[in-house]
């Protein structure tokens, strides 16, 4: 267990690019796979990773790994999506440092980002399906909606922090869920 | 840089433990006050590395925070490790990255625990529900920051269309996703310089720190 744990993020490490949000697709996929999480679990562990310091995708791994095997499953999963950044980064830092600048990396990225934008845009779509309170009732699936679009503007209009939205999210739902 | 990289060659020769203890220090520092993705992470190592410890120059860390955002990986642990390597060879790397791990590591467990306790609690589980919604948000408005800077054509907007299309569908491994990413913009850059269109690499939306350092505008809600 403890070693499939540390696999299966290791695999993921390789190819995280684009951040946390990017990832969630793909670390769903396998948590699912793996029968490691019921969906609601999963949905709570990327809540609680967007409200800790650190990487989004690498605190879901080790909320992933503890929720499945405890301490020892934390670590291995911590260890896992880590230790390719390491790897990665000492290889560019020793030998090729100018590498971003050359130009089939460059090309590299022209097709990536697309689909790492694919990748969020599906995260989105997918994790406002999962959200409990839009099945819970017609008014609850309103008052839902109405917390994504405060959301939204509060980070884009207003450059609110996201932890403080997700505070102000959190309080809200105690008010209008509870 | 050279100066560094002798100091790095240095350090790996003698096993600086006092240096590897600052950076590890610093780094649990950085690690601690960076809420909200490894982005939120960018002005907490520049103040640290560059102001206060004079570790590497402001250049120097413009080129580490380039690499350390498109290498996979969050941008917060790629930067520690680039610089916990400068200083101190593979021994400084592996501090740095476990310093800026580490209190991220803790505070996720105190979570879980909490969590297991008070989980099922209705008050709890309604905060949920409130906060799930605001994930969502967080997760539009990083794939709206994203999508700006990547999307600069046609050729890009069908390529994000289709992904979307695949994933909805069931029909792709995330993973083989990405995979295929790596490679099939080689294959398009390619296929546009022999048909002589002109493709741009540049990256629009752009933002600037204080070492100048101008990342794409998709920080928030970014990760790993």
């Amino acid at each position: 267990m403890l070693w499939q744990l540390f696999v299966t993020f290791l695999k993921i490490g390789f190819i995280s690019f684009g951040g946390g949000y990017a990832m969630i697709p793909v670390i769903e996929h396998e948590v699912y796979a793996r029968n490691w999480m019921q969906e609601k679990d999963f949905l709570d562990a990327v809540s609680v990773a967007g409200m800790s310091p650190g990487p989004i995708a690498t605190n879901c791994a080790t909320l992933i790994g503890y929720k499945t095997a405890g301490l020892s499953g934390a670590i291995a999963a911590t260890l896992g999506m880590i230790i390719p950044s390491l790897i990665i980064i000492v290889l560019i830092a020793a030998f090729f440092y100018k590498i971003h600048r050359h130009k089939s990396i460059q090309s590299m990225f022209y097709g990536l980002r697309p689909i790492v934008t694919g990748l969020m845009v599906y995260a989105a779509i997918h994790f406002a399906e999962g959200s409990a309170g839009l099945h819970a009732g017609p008014w609850e699936a309103i008052l839902t909606i109405a917390i994504v679009i405060f959301s939204v503007l509060g980070l884009l209009r207003f450059r609110m922090h996201p932890l403080v939205v997700m505070i102000l999210a959190g309080t809200a739902g105690i008010a209008v869920f509870h | 840089m050279k100066l560094l990289h002798e100091r790095g060659r240095a350090a790996i020769v003698h096993m600086d433990w006092k240096l590897l203890t600052g950076i590890f220090c610093t780094f649990v520092k950085i690690g601690s006050a960076a809420f909200g993705g490894g982005y939120a992470m960018i002005p907490v190592i520049e103040r640290e590395v560059v102001s206060r410890k004079n570790w590497i120059s402001e250049q120097e860390m413009c080129d580490v925070l380039t690499v350390s955002g498109s290498a996979p990986g969050g941008i917060g642990v790629n930067a520690a490790a680039f610089i916990g390597y400068r200083l101190a060879g593979i021994p400084g790397a592996t501090a740095a990255v476990t310093g800026i791990t580490l209190p991220a590591f803790l505070v996720i467990l105190i979570w879980s625990m909490l969590l297991g306790w008070f989980g099922h609690q209705p008050a709890v589980e309604a905060a949920f529900k409130g906060i799930h919604a605001a994930v969502t948000g967080l997760i539009v408005v990083a794939a709206y920051r994203m999508g700006k800077s990547a999307i600069q054509d046609r050729t890009a907007l069908i390529i994000t269309a289709v992904t979307v299309i695949l994933l909805l569908n069931d029909h792709m491994h995330p993973m083989l996703l990405i995979v295929f990413g790596l490679f099939i913009g080689i294959i398009l850059v390619k296929v546009k310089e022999r048909l002589g269109l002109k493709g741009s690499l540049k990256t629009p939306g752009e933002s600037k720190t204080d070492t100048g350092y101008s990342y794409t505008d998709y920080y928030i809600g970014d990760g790993i």
